[in-house]
């Protein structure tokens, strides 16, 4: 390769290699410990939306050809960790979710995911935002500013939707065609929480981050994944998002802790499953025992894209700028 | 018909939207990690040449477009169609004024064209790059005047207009570029 092209890779991976110094440098200050969990698993998540790689692991004389699933998130061995008395731990490694692509999507990426023990979602949230203007403020002035929105609040502010919990499909298209996005094709009048999606999508997304640290919480229950339902309004869940630059960056929960509460969520993601015609994937019945076993602390957990994190450290605006080969390259 | 599921949209497919032919230009998934995924879509209306944006939810089909593009020679026009021939199959094409009229000036018989085909029929017409014509009006040039700049009209022989130095003459034969309607050289 002639040497000015190497020079230019060799700075961008130098770039790449001080943000993950710069991440591991801010756990072990605190007294987190990295775990390297791994990555093959014979259970795989239910989660509708997620879907998982496979492959085959065929060993003589322990495997005879059994198929085993890459992880999407090293959630699962994280929380049979901190069932057995773990303390506070992070990854930093690699997931993989099969159809993503696009300039924010890599098929193969890199998580940052952790879990400290006895914080409330507040507590993880502060964390999170500490994080975020250690390694971006220098570049990202806006970083300096938080603002936190529940997501009631949120479609107020951005979608000027005042109850999202009570709207209906027709004040969502309306203000699709409000904020001038192009039709919608294959969507029924009936279809409300996808009309809603695509405001939140289309309309308030990409005005999240722009002025300061955009931190939503409160999510609705439907969306709620393994976070905690808020004691005070069980339409809501404890999850909360950040965006920065019109970009989502991480998503966490204050943690579900009861093992029969996770059996209904996989169950109701598998009934999901079945209704949207996918392949049925076992459940992680390691993660169900180790829950019901020994209980899971309580906590809060958070998974951030480091690759996205890179991407607005870096000022780039596609994955391909800040990794070494990209899917089409690998 | 065939259709293509919005997973197999990729750019330059062809695609029928309201009865007609189109092409992707650019497909974006949106996949939100909790929810539904979207296909935004950007794609070019053949018959209008217009760049059209719309959001396709996930699984769903449109009816593909039978557009092919084919290199043709063109032969005549008979006051209303221009006829075009595939030079291997001797097959005919009638294209109509819609099809060609922002090509018209350009068109020289027995020149070969790529054209446009939807269910057989010619839509739109791409005249070869470089085309040669006749200078048949122009101002007789000041003699001398070769460091003019801004040049003068020139009306060719298929009653396209261009610029042309000032010492192009009437009855010469010029090349000119058919993209940017430029006069490139004198013809030898």
């Amino acid at each position: 390769m002639p040497n000015k092209l190497m020079a230019s890779a060799r700075q961008r991976l130098q770039k790449r290699s001080n943000l993950l110094a710069q991440v591991r440098a801010f756990f072990y200050a605190r007294d987190v410990l990295e775990v390297d969990t791994p990555i093959l698993s014979q259970a795989a998540t239910p989660d509708l939306h997620l879907a998982s790689l496979t492959t085959q692991v065929k060993v003589p004389g322990f495997k005879d050809k059994q198929r085993y699933y890459l992880h999407t998130s090293p959630e699962y061995p994280m929380k049979r960790l901190l069932s057995e008395g773990s303390g506070d731990i992070f990854y930093l490694g690699k997931v993989f979710r099969d159809g993503d692509l696009s300039p924010r999507h890599q098929v193969e990426f890199t998580m940052l995911e952790w879990y400290r023990l006895d914080f409330s979602m507040q507590d993880l949230i502060d964390e999170v935002v500490g994080l975020l203007q250690t390694v971006l403020l220098p570049v990202l002035a806006q970083c300096a500013q938080v603002e936190q929105l529940t997501y009631r609040q949120m479609f107020a502010k951005y979608a000027q939707i005042e109850d999202v919990f009570g709207a209906g499909s027709e004040q969502f298209q309306h203000c699709l065609a409000q904020n001038g996005v192009p039709e919608i094709i294959g969507l029924q009048d009936e279809d409300t929480a996808l009309w809603e999606q695509l405001v939140l999508t289309e309309v308030i997304e990409p005005q999240l981050g722009k002025s300061a640290v955009s931190i939503i919480t409160h999510f609705p229950a439907r969306d709620a994944a393994l976070a905690q339902l808020d004691s005070e309004n069980t339409a809501q869940a404890l999850r909360f998002e950040v965006f920065v630059n019109g970009m989502e960056l991480a998503n966490g929960y204050q943690e579900l802790q009861d093992a029969e509460l996770y059996r209904q969520r996989f169950d109701e993601s598998l009934q999901q499953r079945q209704q949207a015609g996918l392949e049925q994937v076992p459940l992680d019945n390691r993660l169900l025992e180790a829950l019901e076993h020994y209980g899971l602390p309580a906590c809060s957990g958070v998974a951030l894209g480091f690759d996205r994190l890179l991407l607005l450290q870096q000022g780039a605006s596609r994955l391909e700028e800040v990794i070494a080969y990209s899917l089409d390259k690998a | 018909m065939a259709t293509y599921s919005t997973n197999e949209f990729k750019n330059g497919l062809k695609f029928l939207m309201d009865g007609q032919p189109c092409t992707i230009i650019d497909n974006t998934i949106v996949q939100p990690g909790k929810g539904q995924a979207f296909n935004r879509v950007k794609y070019r209306n053949l018959m209008t040449g217009r760049v059209l944006e719309k959001t396709f939810k996930s699984g769903e089909k449109v009816d593909a477009a039978d557009v092919v593009d084919t290199d043709l020679q063109y032969l005549y026009n008979d006051g209303e169609f221009w006829h075009f021939m595939d030079e291997t199959s001797f097959e005919q094409y009638q294209a109509a004024e819609s099809a060609v009229a922002d090509v018209t000036k350009w068109l020289i018989e027995q020149d070969i064209c790529t054209v446009t085909l939807f269910n057989g029929q010619p839509i739109s017409v791409i005249p070869p790059k470089q085309v040669t014509l006749e200078v048949v009006e122009t101002d007789p040039g000041l003699k001398g005047d070769t460091a003019g700049t801004g040049g003068k009209p020139a009306t060719l022989s298929t009653g396209a207009v261009v610029q042309v130095p000032l010492f192009v003459q009437i009855g010469e034969q010029i090349i000119v570029n058919t993209e940017k309607g430029e006069y490139v050289s004198r013809a030898k």
